[in-house]
């Protein structure tokens, strides 16, 4: 099986061959380096006038890409980490997110701004945020984090060729490193899969071929593993089948597959590697709240309210694992359905 | 300047003093809606620079940007329409008066942002092999802004047929320059290996000058170029809020850059140009007080 990061860097390359509009911006791409986690990897020896490596200007960058998409180009970018998507807030958020918009809807802005975010890598404090969450709910802006599961190479194309507006394209770090693994027939692994049909589709993984679940675990990117790895585990030693629900798109929030789930579990597990306040799984649960026309418990796991130490086993410590899923999927599972 | 080209500068001129002290009175009167800057003193920078470009050109501006529209577009009744938030407005009401958009010309009210957006438009124009250069127009105190240096750099180093616009009107909203910024304007340009110019901003043959030669530079040789340009505010920040001394601005409006042109300007021409905007504008204000207002998309 491929891993995630030369699937991203695949459908680069195809989309680079495809489009001559596409252009890539960012730091450190030249080959040999090709990107800090080779993502760009020899785009820039085969289409060395559209790659241009930057100066450490993260907001220029994106202000750049902006200019570039309102004059008809398609840029990517590139942000070496998300942590640094900080830098350029002001550019996401008040000039990429507003043109359309703000001008009436006489322009788009097509920019695509890819950037590792999580941790589980060492990388400590400052370079192994999940920082998503504070660009969940720009109006204009949309926010996708595939998991391994997704078709990772066509949800960037989609990101770079099927849109109006600006896309932050947010690849989980561990992920680049795992196996892509897509369903095939509707299956991976043990799990039975549904896929929707949407532009940047959710998941469902089910253990007991959708019949009525125990409980819903609504996840997304790099939480996706450990969250399948709960739900055997739960299914295994506890006879518990949770349905997992992965949406690839975060923010505008797709709810359509999570009530669909929620109506039977009537019980709601929202899992992020992020920290918890004000966190995806928070507007997760409100969404559902305002939406549902039925009563159910809801509970969330997430990353412990603190820095990211490096250490290892304080890295562990810090953010949610399996564990931390099991235990929060027995305690919300005891009391009996609302 | 000879009188044939001059005649059509001044008159513009007039239309865009007249078009802000409009907008200041409909303020007054509680016609428009949030706030607005207007360029009061400003208009021969406005003028002169973009009497120098083509509409193919792109033009970045700001927050202070109905003299940049009016200069290119001699379009009063969109603009007006736009700030009276009416479904005639160039943006349909929805961006208001700091955020407009028409062919190629844009502008947007966070200060510094737009920097790096206009060096994107260059670089998509050089990319396209156009011929077009882009224009950003920013103040003084916008120099406050890292984004600005980030894009200067990256200008130069991309040799992006950009033309930098400074209007240092002396103050950032209620600061004068001297308490925020450090150093010379045209100096920090210069230290990313830029070509700079400076001038005054209010003499309006002096901008026009100045313009066609950055602008020509930019165009033959793909580069950017800086220019600098002194003028001051005459008019407030944005609505009524101006502390500024009585004296100092008396003494200003000795250099208002439509009073030095008066010996140049025939006295039957400026009436008339001064007839002919109060015309143009009450007729816009009408237009747009009865424009619908946009309805809210269900
Ligand atoms: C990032 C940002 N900070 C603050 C403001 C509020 N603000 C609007 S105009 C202005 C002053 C700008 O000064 P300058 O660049 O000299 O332009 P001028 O208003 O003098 O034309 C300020 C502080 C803003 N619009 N954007």
């Amino acid at each position: 099986m491929e891993r995630c990061a030369p699937v991203l860097n695949r459908s680069l390359h195809a989309l680079f061959a495809e489009r001559a509009d596409v252009i890539l911006l960012g730091e450190d791409l030249l080959d040999p380096y090709g990107g800090a986690f080779k993502v760009s990897a020899g785009l820039s020896t085969k289409f060395p006038d559209r790659v241009l490596t930057t100066p450490i200007s993260e907001a220029a960058i994106v202000g750049v890409a902006g200019g570039l998409a309102l004059r008809g180009l398609r840029p990517i970018v590139e942000i070496m980490f998300g942590d640094f998507t900080t830098l350029a807030a002001d550019q996401i958020i008040n000039h990429l997110a507003k043109f359309r918009g703000i001008y009436h809807g006489q322009v788009s802005c097509p920019v695509v701004i890819r950037t590792p975010m999580g941790a589980r890598r060492g990388y400590g404090p400052t370079h192994s945020q999940s920082l998503e969450k504070i660009f969940l709910g720009i109006p204009g802006l949309t926010v996708v984090a595939p998991s391994r599961h997704h078709e990772l190479g066509e949800l960037l194309r989609r990101a770079v060729v099927d849109s109006t507006d600006p896309v932050l394209f947010i690849e989980n770090k561990a992920m680049y490193a795992q196996p892509h693994e897509p369903p095939v027939a509707g299956r991976v692994a043990e799990f039975s899969t549904r896929t929707t049909a949407d532009r940047f589709p959710t998941l469902t993984f089910s253990l007991n071929d959708f019949a009525p679940p125990d409980l819903t675990i609504a996840t997304y990117g790099g939480m996706t593993p450990l969250a399948l790895q709960a739900a055997l585990e739960l299914a295994m030693e506890h006879e518990l089948f949770a349905e997992i629900i992965v949406p690839s798109q975060l923010s505008p929030l797709p709810t359509a597959e999570l009530l669909t789930s929620l109506s039977a579990s009537r019980r709601l597990l929202v899992a992020e590697e992020g920290t918890l306040t004000a966190g995806w799984g928070a507007e997760v649960v409100a969404r559902l709240m305002d939406t549902a026309d039925f009563p159910f418990a809801s509970a969330r796991v997430a990353a412990a309210n603190s820095i990211i130490p490096t250490s290892r086993p304080l890295e562990d410590a810090m953010l949610p694992q399996p564990a931390d899923l099991i235990a929060a999927a027995i305690k919300l599972t005891s009391s009996p359905r609302r | 300047m000879s009188p044939e080209t001059l005649a059509p500068l001044h008159a513009r001129m007039v239309l865009i003093r007249t078009f802000e002290e409009s907008v200041l009175a409909l303020f007054a009167q509680g016609e428009l809606f949030g706030t607005t800057h207007t360029c009061l003193g400003q208009e021969a920078v406005a003028v002169g620079v973009l009497s120098q470009v083509t509409r193919d050109d792109v033009v970045f501006s700001n927050h202070r940007c109905h003299g940049h529209y009016l200069a290119l577009f001699d379009d009063p009744a969109g603009l007006m329409a736009e700030l009276m938030g009416r479904t005639t407005g160039l943006c349909g009401g929805v961006g208001g008066s700091q955020h407009l958009h028409r062919e190629n010309f844009y502008t947007n009210g966070v200060q510094g942002g737009i920097v790096p957006c206009a060096a994107g438009m260059a670089l998509a124009e050089k990319f396209k092999k156009t011929g077009r250069i882009a224009v950003v127009f920013l103040g003084d105190g916008t120099l406050g802004e890292g984004v600005v240096y980030e894009t200067l750099n990256l200008a130069s180093l991309w040799q992006l047929p950009l033309l930098f616009v400074v209007e240092a009107n002396g103050f950032a909203q209620s600061t004068p320059t001297a308490l925020q910024l450090a150093g010379s304007i045209t100096q920090r340009a210069a230290a990313f290996g830029l070509r700079t110019a400076e001038g005054d901003g209010n003499d309006l043959a002096a901008v026009a000058t100045l313009a066609a030669d950055a602008v020509a530079y930019v165009r033959r040789e793909t580069k950017p170029f800086w220019l600098v340009l002194n003028t001051y505010r005459l008019g407030p920040h944005s609505k009524g809020d101006d502390h500024r001394p009585a004296e100092e601005l008396l003494r200003a409006h000795e250099r208002d850059p439509l009073a030095r042109l008066c010996a140049r300007v025939t006295a039957p021409a400026i009436a008339a140009a001064k007839t002919d905007a109060r015309a143009r504008i009450a007729a816009a204000i009408a237009a747009a007080r009865v424009a619908p207002f946009p309805t809210a998309a269900a």
